[in-house]
């Protein structure tokens, strides 16, 4: 067992872990944190996606032994219960970003990182390329692509980063 | 995922002698290919030796006429650098390239190369840079170092601490990205050098990357796309499975040759 010590969504949490625990398993089974989700398992789909120090990761393939010492935000961290949702949440849903709603964390985790890489004003194009480590088999990303478009906009109006 | 006992050395001394000291122990830094292999159970090493935590195997910076890349540097550093926009556009360019963006948070030079897998982008800047590996024991060429199909020259308790381009005259990465994994189905990266040109291909060799030295002379006669026309690769010992043939990706190297040559000369 390996012990670590991290923050997550702004709380600190100190834990015994099996090395070969994953970060998602360790948010989903031990935090119960399940907003993050567990999709291809494969760091292909982009369900898991969390950010670690601010930036964008694929839990799935990150050892929670590995995230020791670090910032973890979830989905579960973009707004608290029952506050206002974050402005990119918010934006999947005026725009029916989602359907099913499996891939919508990590599309979320994804789009917020973006946001702070690349700024509020968004091509389609520009959306669309860094989406690539991202599934889903719903939308057909249209309204996906609006809801970010609109998410970082919204942004930069806000004072939630 | 089969167990394994986690080390966390502070310096690269440190790591060596955990590999020294315990039989079958590997290297991790981002993880993104031994995570997923080891998740298959294709690999159980029983220790792994975390470089992460070691300090200063992460920097990018010019030295002399060299631009000097830590072993730990994340593809995204690498691709966002402003040093490495300025001395090697193509390198910059070729990590912008590499997985996803979150993929490019985590995955590193280092882990790249010491992998050797014959799809990724990196060994081909390494091989037509003409770029030095240095190790924790030694500095090796790309010639000496690639051994092909997932294997290099690296001893047990080697482990790669930077690696080492001398800048080109002109130089440039072309990708053709196999749709769902985002591997190059073939990838060229061709550089003018001082003295030379070299033109390196990933993705389509059964042995990993290797040199086209038809292409290379006729370029190095005039480097001119128009200088590879009629020039034809070989597809002996080139890679055949469901994304294309051989002749498919042979047919390739001499296209996307001809794009890296017009990149490198500004025609885009």
């Amino acid at each position: 067992m390996a012990k670590i010590s991290l923050i997550v969504n702004g709380n600190p949490v100190t834990a015994n872990v099996d090395p070969r625990t994953l970060l998602v398993q360790f948010l989903r089974e031990h935090l119960r944190l399940t907003g993050t989700h567990v999709g291809c398992d494969t760091s292909q789909c982009g369900a898991c996606v969390v950010h670690v120090d601010g930036k964008a990761v694929k839990s799935c393939t990150t050892l929670a032994v590995m995230a020791d010492g670090h910032e973890v935000t979830t989905i579960e961290g973009l707004a608290a219960d029952g506050a206002p949702l974050h402005p990119m949440q918010e934006a999947f849903r005026e725009n029916h970003g989602l359907q099913c709603g499996f891939c919508t964390p990590g599309m979320i985790m994804t789009a917020v990182d973006l946001v702070k890489r690349k700024g509020h004003d968004l091509s389609d194009a520009t959306i669309r390329e860094e989406l690539e480590g991202n599934l889903c088999r719903c939308t057909g990303y249209q309204n996906i692509v609006l809801s970010i478009a609109a998410g970082a906009k919204a942004m930069a109006n806000s004072d939630r980063a | 995922m089969y167990e394994f006992k986690y080390h966390r050395p502070a310096t690269v001394r440190q790591a060596a002698n955990l590999l020294i000291k315990n039989e079958d122990a590997k290297v991790i830094a981002g993880g993104h290919t031994l995570l997923p292999v080891m998740k298959q159970r294709l690999a159980a090493p029983p220790h792994l030796v975390d470089l992460s935590h070691v300090e200063g195997l992460d920097g990018i910076e010019m030295k002399g006429r060299s631009l000097v890349i830590g072993a730990t540097a994340k593809h995204a550093d690498v691709a966002n650098s402003p040093i490495v926009g300025e001395a090697i556009p193509a390198l910059a360019e070729l990590a912008s390239l590499i997985g996803d963006p979150a993929v490019r948070h985590k995955g590193t030079i280092g882990g790249s190369l010491a992998n050797n897998d014959p799809t990724a982008d990196y060994p081909a800047a390494v091989m037509a840079l003409g770029a030095t590996i240095v190790t924790n024991k030694r500095k090796l060429k790309p010639e000496e170092f690639f051994q092909g199909l997932f294997t290099t020259a690296l001893e047990p308790d080697e482990i790669i601490v930077k690696v080492q381009f001398p800048l080109p005259k002109k130089a440039a990465y072309v990708k053709f990205r196999n749709q769902a994994s985002r591997y190059a189905l073939v990838g060229v990266f061709v550089a003018r050098r001082p003295s030379d040109v070299a033109v390196a291909v990933t993705g389509a060799g059964s042995e990993g990357v290797f040199r086209v030295t038809a292409f290379e002379e006729a370029l190095k006669a005039r480097f001119n796309a128009k200088s590879l026309d009629g020039i034809h690769v070989p597809h002996d010992g080139l890679n055949s499975d469901l994304h294309g043939s051989a002749e498919y990706r042979a047919h390739l190297i001499g296209v996307l040759a001809k794009r890296a040559v017009d990149a490198a000369n500004g025609k885009a």
